[in-house]
């Protein structure tokens, strides 16, 4: 396994991300700079400036067209991945803490903080694809307030005008953005924070990180927990390794307790979990800090984790990876 | 069913028993008639004399200091005779004033023919209303008890621990991988932690109300102890008798239940109380001893056990620090001979642990039925410091014929610690010396053996201060922690102290005591040896930054030294292995000193807590990181029933047993093994199923909105990547014309 180290941002990461093709990388930190890669060297291809704010977090469409970005300078932007310019800036009272693409990349759903006397608001909004892409509804398309625990992390399901949320109390729901309305939910899916949220492939199930020091898989439709995977750490991020049946986990104590801790004891590692046994196939190390984002290539051939450190490191499967069969013969659905 | 327990109404399945509580607040109701005294044997008068006996009676109580007043007193009339009835009904303003008028006047002789009788309203009328028909009470069904030693019979032999971790006590079996199960679990069993007896027949639980013990395959409630607050307890070692103590002195309230199992108004303001297990009833109270002219308010750290224990559990002792040693005889709990020994001075002292000779012997004494010809005594050292123009002292005491068998004089000595090898074969006290200058500390340490005529003495000079000693169990060696560390005494975060282990033998031909190995400059700080001898761990506790086990077995080579008696001096000492478990808290052997558990205590800190279990080489058997994990014990056995014999056979006769062993193991080995592949081929089957319907759910959902079916399809293939590479290596320019 080849490492690269990416060392473009001065600040810890808050997310990275693979286009479809998996030939780029995006990353985003409190540096309030986004970076895009070459994923297969490590080359910078470019940055996205503008925002005047830690970038929480950023989303890119299946045709490496747009890439939307939520700051806590309270903006939404809308960029053009080609040549970086920023195309389209929605102002709102508190920061976006979250965006994600639908899959016919029409729609955009973004969730913004609850702070300062403002409620915490969904919001979706219509992506016009003509043109150059500058003229863009300044209105969202629809927004509602869930009520009860903060919405930390959303995505869109494979089921139009459905979206999943994960929420600071542990609970994950599936929201109607029509009506606003909460149309299954599951109050216990984790004790702690929701922190990430992937989805399979083709939506039909997602992996939640907690801090309760577990991840979880579930079904989509019902919510049902799958498999759970119990680690002895707070979790920041978690995520699925495509064609190979395991689950990438990240996290690390909180980054407030880190002065006070030796490495050893911070378990800044990335762990691989089989995703069908649930159980712990091995750990990657290298960062100092706590990892706080992980993505997988959309082909499964490398990975990249972000960390407080401020570095994102790239790892390249050995031939190995594919060939080992840690648990014999079994064939395994993706 | 548990040992017949006074509360009749107590129920098998009710965890905790709130009727202390209930009784403690339960409020009288008050019908406001206690303060009425109904007096009998008055002189039947009619109407005209009314007013002067009603004087003449106020007078009589007021003079015996219950002043009534005429006004008080309520004469009832028979109406046909126009006389008195012969009684009066008196109120006497309060309850407090009616009781003691009671007591002041009942049977008071009037004149000749009159003597008051005085009862309370309530009372007459509490008789009157009683039933008179006699009810006989029902005869509670015989239950037969479990046997509290049955996890002894085994089948597997295996042997059981108890984890206490959040709110949850679970006891385990503790075998092979494929024979541990969870034997027993309850949330909320304790409210404190738990703990076993000495021999394991009890499992202890504390609640706020008091102790709990439990035994028998199904962990009923055996007794209970009800002391409130209840803070730390002791069990006698042969498990007769508990020790408990709270940090809140002992309150009597009015309404609590009364009878042998619960404080009296005397034991008031104590803080240790002895209880009988079997009966379950209270024997003494004390208060924590103080020290002469202390402050009470100062806090010092108590020691704990505050009484200890003779190893027959016939007498118990305290240390009364600078005067005296109470000793108590059981079950009276009376002080023996009636007065304590007094010793000017006295610090510390301990019992003499009886080795498995004493204890056959007493075995056969009683199922003999005769005492022995001699018994032996129980014996007692105790140790004095230097007062004035006096050396430090250290005395072997015979008990309780009181008789000083040994005595030795020591001088600078700035502290002792006595430490008894567990078959009382050995006594060794640790002296920590001081140069003239009293600016460096040294230590010696004095080892007396016991079971020689006169108690020779050996002495082993130390540079180095010794921060542990223990006994290698029903063993002649000794291993020590010492340190010359600048560090030493002030410890501060990040520091690890360097220590040098050190093993010591009998050299049975010159007797005394040599140095086997020394291990020097290690962090280790803790040593375990199992509770068989030969192998022991050297652990690093308490570290924030190292936390090392070592395993050593000191017989290593013990086959071959049978032969050749004469054997080079140490040669048997052998490093096996090494491990690690960061943040550990506490080291136990398990009984048998086959297995060794190690866990990290969240109540100590709450990084990485939980536990393992190595086997005696050091290698790790099972491993549970658990969050607010507490507690690990392992269940305590009793002695062996076997004789000597019997396990001498048994040793000859091993490798028969083991060829056994071995083919179980291997069976069972490919049974896990099987049976893990089955589990993991359900997992997955169950995974492809779901998966299908999945998809065949998705491509309907999109089928319906009429969407191409093709993502997915494409995801698969591999994109190549053609990076084209130029390399200028020549440009010219021609002009063409």
């Amino acid at each position: 396994m080849r490492p690269i180290l990416l060392q473009g941002h001065e600040r810890s990461l808050t997310q990275i991300k693979f286009n479809a093709e998996g030939d780029l990388l995006f990353s985003c930190s409190k540096d309030h700079i986004i970076n895009v890669w070459f994923s297969h060297n490590g080359e910078r291809l470019g940055t996205y400036d503008g925002h005047n704010g830690t970038v929480w977090t950023i989303d890119v469409d299946s045709q490496s067209r747009f890439l939307v970005s939520g700051s806590a300078d309270n903006q939404l932007r809308l960029w053009n991945v080609a040549n970086g310019k920023c195309l389209y800036v929605w102002e709102f009272p508190t920061a976006v803490k979250r965006v994600a693409f639908n899959d016919d990349d029409e729609s955009v759903v973004c969730i913004t903080e609850q702070r300062m006397g403002h409620q915490g608001a969904i919001r979706v909004f219509k992506i016009n694809r003509d043109g150059d892409g500058t003229d863009q509804p300044s209105e969202p398309e629809y927004m509602f307030n869930p009520v009860g625990s903060k919405a930390t992390v959303c995505a869109f399901t494979y089921t139009p005008n459905l979206i999943l949320t994960g929420h600071e109390s542990g609970k994950v729901a599936l929201f109607d953005i029509v009506t606003g309305s909460e149309v299954e939910n599951n109050e216990r899916a984790h004790m702690d924070t929701v922190t990430d949220l992937q989805l399979s492939p083709d939506r039909s199930y997602f992996l939640t990180s907690s801090k309760d020091k577990t991840a979880r898989l579930h079904d989509t439709k019902t919510l049902r927990v799958l498999k759970t995977y119990t680690t002895e750490t707070p979790l920041n991020s978690a995520s699925l390794a495509p064609n190979r049946p395991y689950v990438l986990l990240g996290g690390g104590q909180e980054a407030m307790q880190v002065t006070t801790t030796s490495l050893r004891q911070g378990k800044f590692e990335t762990r691989f979990w089989h995703k069908v046994l649930e159980e712990e196939v091995g750990r990657v190390k290298g960062h100092f800090g706590p990892i706080n984002t992980i993505a997988v290539h959309p082909v499964g051939t490398c990975y990249a984790s972000g960390g407080e450190d401020g570095f994102v490191r790239v790892h390249h499967f050995d031939e190995s990876y594919f060939r080992a069969k840690p648990y014999g013969d079994l064939d395994i659905e993706d | 069913m548990a040992v017949s327990n006074s509360t009749l109404h107590h129920t098998f399945d009710d965890e905790l028993d709130f009727t202390d509580i209930e009784s403690k607040y339960h409020v009288d109701l008050d019908d406001g008639l206690d303060n009425v005294i109904v007096a009998d044997g008055i002189p039947i008068i009619d109407k005209s004399k009314l007013e002067k006996l009603l004087a003449k009676i106020a007078k009589e109580f007021t003079r015996k200091g219950a002043a009534i007043k005429p006004d008080d007193i309520f004469v009832p009339w028979d109406n046909a005779s126009g006389k008195s009835k012969g009684f009066i009904f008196i109120d006497a303003g309060s309850a407090d004033a009616a009781a003691f008028a009671i007591s002041a006047m009942h049977g008071h002789p009037f004149d000749s023919k009159h003597t008051f009788l005085l009862n309370r309203f309530t009372d007459i009328e509490q008789y009157a209303n009683m039933d008179e028909t006699y009810v006989e009470p029902k005869t509670e069904d015989y239950h037969p008890k479990e046997h509290l030693r049955a996890w002894l019979a085994d089948s597997l032999g295996r042997d059981q621990y108890v984890t206490y971790r959040g709110d949850d006590v679970e006891i385990h079996w503790h075998g092979k991988s494929s024979q541990c199960e969870i034997a027993y679990s309850k949330k909320n069993w304790t409210e404190l932690y738990a703990s076993w007896s000495p021999l394991g027949t009890y499992f202890a639980t504390l609640f706020r109300q008091g102790v709990r013990l439990w035994g028998g395959p199904s962990w009923e409630p055996q007794q209970r102890f009800a002391h409130p607050l209840v803070k730390l307890i002791d069990f006698s070692p042969a498990e007769n008798y508990v020790v408990t103590w709270s940090h809140d002195p002992i309150a009597v309230h009015p309404n609590l239940p009364q009878g042998p199992e619960f404080f009296s108004p005397e034991d008031e303001g104590n803080n240790i109380a002895i209880w009988d297990i079997k009966s379950g009833h209270l024997l003494r109270t004390f208060p924590t001893s103080l020290l002469e002219g202390e402050d009470p308010l100062v806090k010092k750290q108590m020691q704990w056990p505050a009484l200890k224990w003779s190893a027959d559990d016939k007498f118990v002792a305290r240390v009364t620090p600078g005067q005296q040693i109470s000793v108590y005889e059981l079950p009276s709990m009376g002080l023996h001979d009636k007065k304590s020994l007094k010793i000017e001075g006295v610090v510390d002292f301990e019992w003499c642990p009886h080795g498995d000779k004493d204890k056959d012997d007493t075995d056969k004494a009683a199922k003999s039925g005769k005492a022995p010809k001699k018994a032996k005594e129980n014996m007692l050292a105790y140790w004095t410091p230097e007062v004035a123009n006096q050396p430090a002292r250290v005395t072997l005491l015979e008990f309780p014929s009181r008789r000083i068998l040994r005595q030795k004089n020591l001088f600078n000595v700035t502290e002792c610690k006595l430490y008894w090898q567990n078959h009382g074969d050995f006594l060794c006290v640790k002296v920590d010396r001081h140069t003239k200058t009293k600016k460096s500390i040294f230590c010696n340490l004095e080892i007396f053996r016991v079971r020689e005529k006169d108690f020779p003495v050996e002495v082993v000079e130390l540079k180095d201060t010794v921060t542990d000693f223990s006994w290698e169990p029903k063993g002649e060696r000794f291993a020590i922690v010492s340190s010359s560390d600048p560090n030493l005494g002030n410890p501060g975060p990040g520091i690890t102290i360097k220590t040098d282990i050190s093993f010591y033998q009998l050299d049975r031909a010159k007797n005394d005591f040599k140095l086997l190995r020394i291990l020097a400059s290690r962090t280790s700080n803790t040593i375990r040896w199992s509770p068989r001898g030969r192998h022991v761990v050297l652990a690093t506790v308490g570290s924030s930054t190292k936390s090392e086990l070592e395993f050593w077995d000191l017989d290593f080579n013990s086959e071959e030294r049978r032969e050749g008696q004469a054997v080079e001096w140490g040669a048997g000492i052998q490093h096996l292995g090494s491990a690690d478990h960061y943040g550990v808290t506490d080291v136990e052997w398990d009984p048998s000193g086959r297995y060794l558990a190690t866990s990290a205590s969240a109540w100590r800190h709450t990084l990485e807590n939980g536990y393992a279990i190595w086997d005696f080489r050091g290698q790790e058997i099972e491993k549970h990181i658990l969050d607010r994990f507490k507690q690990f014990i392992w269940r305590p056995r009793p002695r062996s029933l076997l004789t000597k014999e019997q396990q001498r056979q048994i040793r000859r006769n091993l490798k028969e047993y083991s060829r056994a062993f071995d083919e179980e193991d291997a069976a069972e080995e490919s049974n896990v093994s099987a049976e893990l592949i089955a589990h993991r081929k359900r997992l997955v089957d169950e995974w492809n199923a779901w998966r299908a319907r999945c998809k065949r759910d998705i491509a309907d959902e999109k089928r319906s909105r009429g969407q191409r079916l093709d993502s997915g399809g494409g995801d698969g293939e591999k994109e190549e990547i053609e990076e084209w590479i130029d390399d200028v290596i020549e440009q010219i320019e021609e002009e063409v014309d």
